[in-house]
């Protein structure tokens, strides 16, 4: 039987009891055609080093938890294969622009903090009893918000947006995306609230298009286009402030 | 509990790692050319504000190698600044919807490029034909 093809799969390694700053380790690995980096962890994980942490769930690109850098670009790693790297390397880093908690985890505390502030569900402008039935909406509503809507929260997004790294307070990407998705959706009635949050520096004025998140999306979500349109958004109801202050909150 | 100890990565030399980024410092770079072009036109009026004899020292300047050769560079990052203006025009707009289809990123980037070299063009043509 011939011997399996390995790779070598360089990792971040950071031990906040121990080390001061992180260091890097490479595992030489087996490997088949239809293996992911994540399984590729995997493998490390179960057989040449057991403390050796990430983060992973579903292994099928729904989840949203093993986003990792993959030779600098930000990438789900179960969606990544170890074959096209293969006769090279890959190094796998924790998302850039995070605090690393360990190894290959980052603190998701901010994003957290981040998404609730953009109150991610639908505010009903007037509530329907169970009486009146369902809220109802055309395809072609649902076209509005339907893309923004398949956000996974995985961070790749802010990974890729050097503004998030240089200004942490951004809102960000993804949060930025969800905020627009809500805000896009016949249904909802809660755009005045979401729009401190979208006028603020910290908000969609914080972007400077650089676009690399869109890019970067596994799902097709184009934040940059939700942010973008919302600075129009944004400067339109500047000017509606200042032209009929009566109206102001 | 005490709170982890956390690492945070520096951030230092962000933009030499990747080609993306590379091309987004090149894109906001270029444009400084606009602003340097400004003040080309800037003191050309205020030259103008001090009579003939100023202006056409103005003029001349401009007639020297040095002057064309920043001319030929200043327009090659302009035209550049300017189509990246239109390669981001899509991300600035809500859906647009053509007899129910949503127009695709590509066609909203091409029409706005066309668009403006038209418009470039019938300045032009304007300005030879009303020249004194």
């Amino acid at each position: 039987m011939p011997s399996p093809r390995t790779i070598a799969i360089e990792c971040l390694r950071y031990d906040p009891e121990t080390d001061g700053a992180p260091r890097r380790q490479t595992y030489e690995v087996p490997f088949t055609d239809e293996m992911s980096v994540l399984q590729g962890l995997q493998y490390i994980k179960d057989h040449l080093d057991g403390s050796l942490t990430f983060r992973w769930s579903c292994r099928m690109a729904v989840c949203g938890s093993c986003g990792m850098m993959l030779n600098g670009v930000p990438a789900l790693s179960c969606a990544t294969f170890l074959r096209d790297y293969h006769p090279g390397g890959v190094r796998v880093d924790p998302l850039t622009h995070f605090p690393i908690v360990r190894d290959l985890v980052i603190d998701q505390d901010d994003f957290l903090r981040k998404l609730s502030s953009v109150k991610p569900y639908v505010i009903a402008d007037k509530p329907r009893s169970v009486e009146e039935g369902p809220y109802r909406q055309t395809p072609a509503q649902m076209d509005d918000y339907y893309q923004y809507a398949q956000c996974i929260n995985c961070l790749l997004c802010y990974a890729a947006c050097p503004q998030y790294g240089l200004t942490p307070e951004f809102t960000g990407p993804a949060a930025l995306a969800l905020l627009h998705r809500y805000n896009a959706d016949s249904r909802d009635g809660g755009r005045s609230e979401r729009m401190q949050v979208i006028n603020a520096e910290a908000g969609v004025w914080g972007c400077t298009l650089v676009g690399y998140c869109s890019q970067v999306c596994p799902k097709g979500v184009d934040p940059a286009r939700a942010i973008n349109q919302n600075k129009i958004n944004s400067t339109k109801d500047y000017f509606r402030h200042w032209l009929m202050p009566w109206k102001s909150r | 509990m005490d709170a982890t100890r956390t690492y945070v990565r520096p951030m230092r030399g962000w933009w030499r790692h990747n080609p993306y980024y590379r091309a987004y410092i090149v894109r906001e770079m270029s444009a400084l050319f606009v602003a340097l072009y400004a003040l080309v036109l800037l003191t050309g009026l205020f030259r103008l504000s001090q009579g003939r004899a100023a202006y056409d020292g103005w003029r001349a300047g401009l007639a020297t190698p040095w002057a064309v050769a920043f001319h030929v560079i200043a327009f090659a990052f302009i035209a550049y600044h300017a189509w990246t203006w239109f390669a981001v025009m899509p991300k600035t707009l809500p859906f647009v919807r053509v007899g129910g289809r949503r127009v695709d990123d590509r066609t909203i980037i091409t029409a706005g490029a066309v668009a403006a070299v038209c418009a470039e063009l019938v300045l032009f043509a304007l300005v030879w034909w009303t020249r004194p």
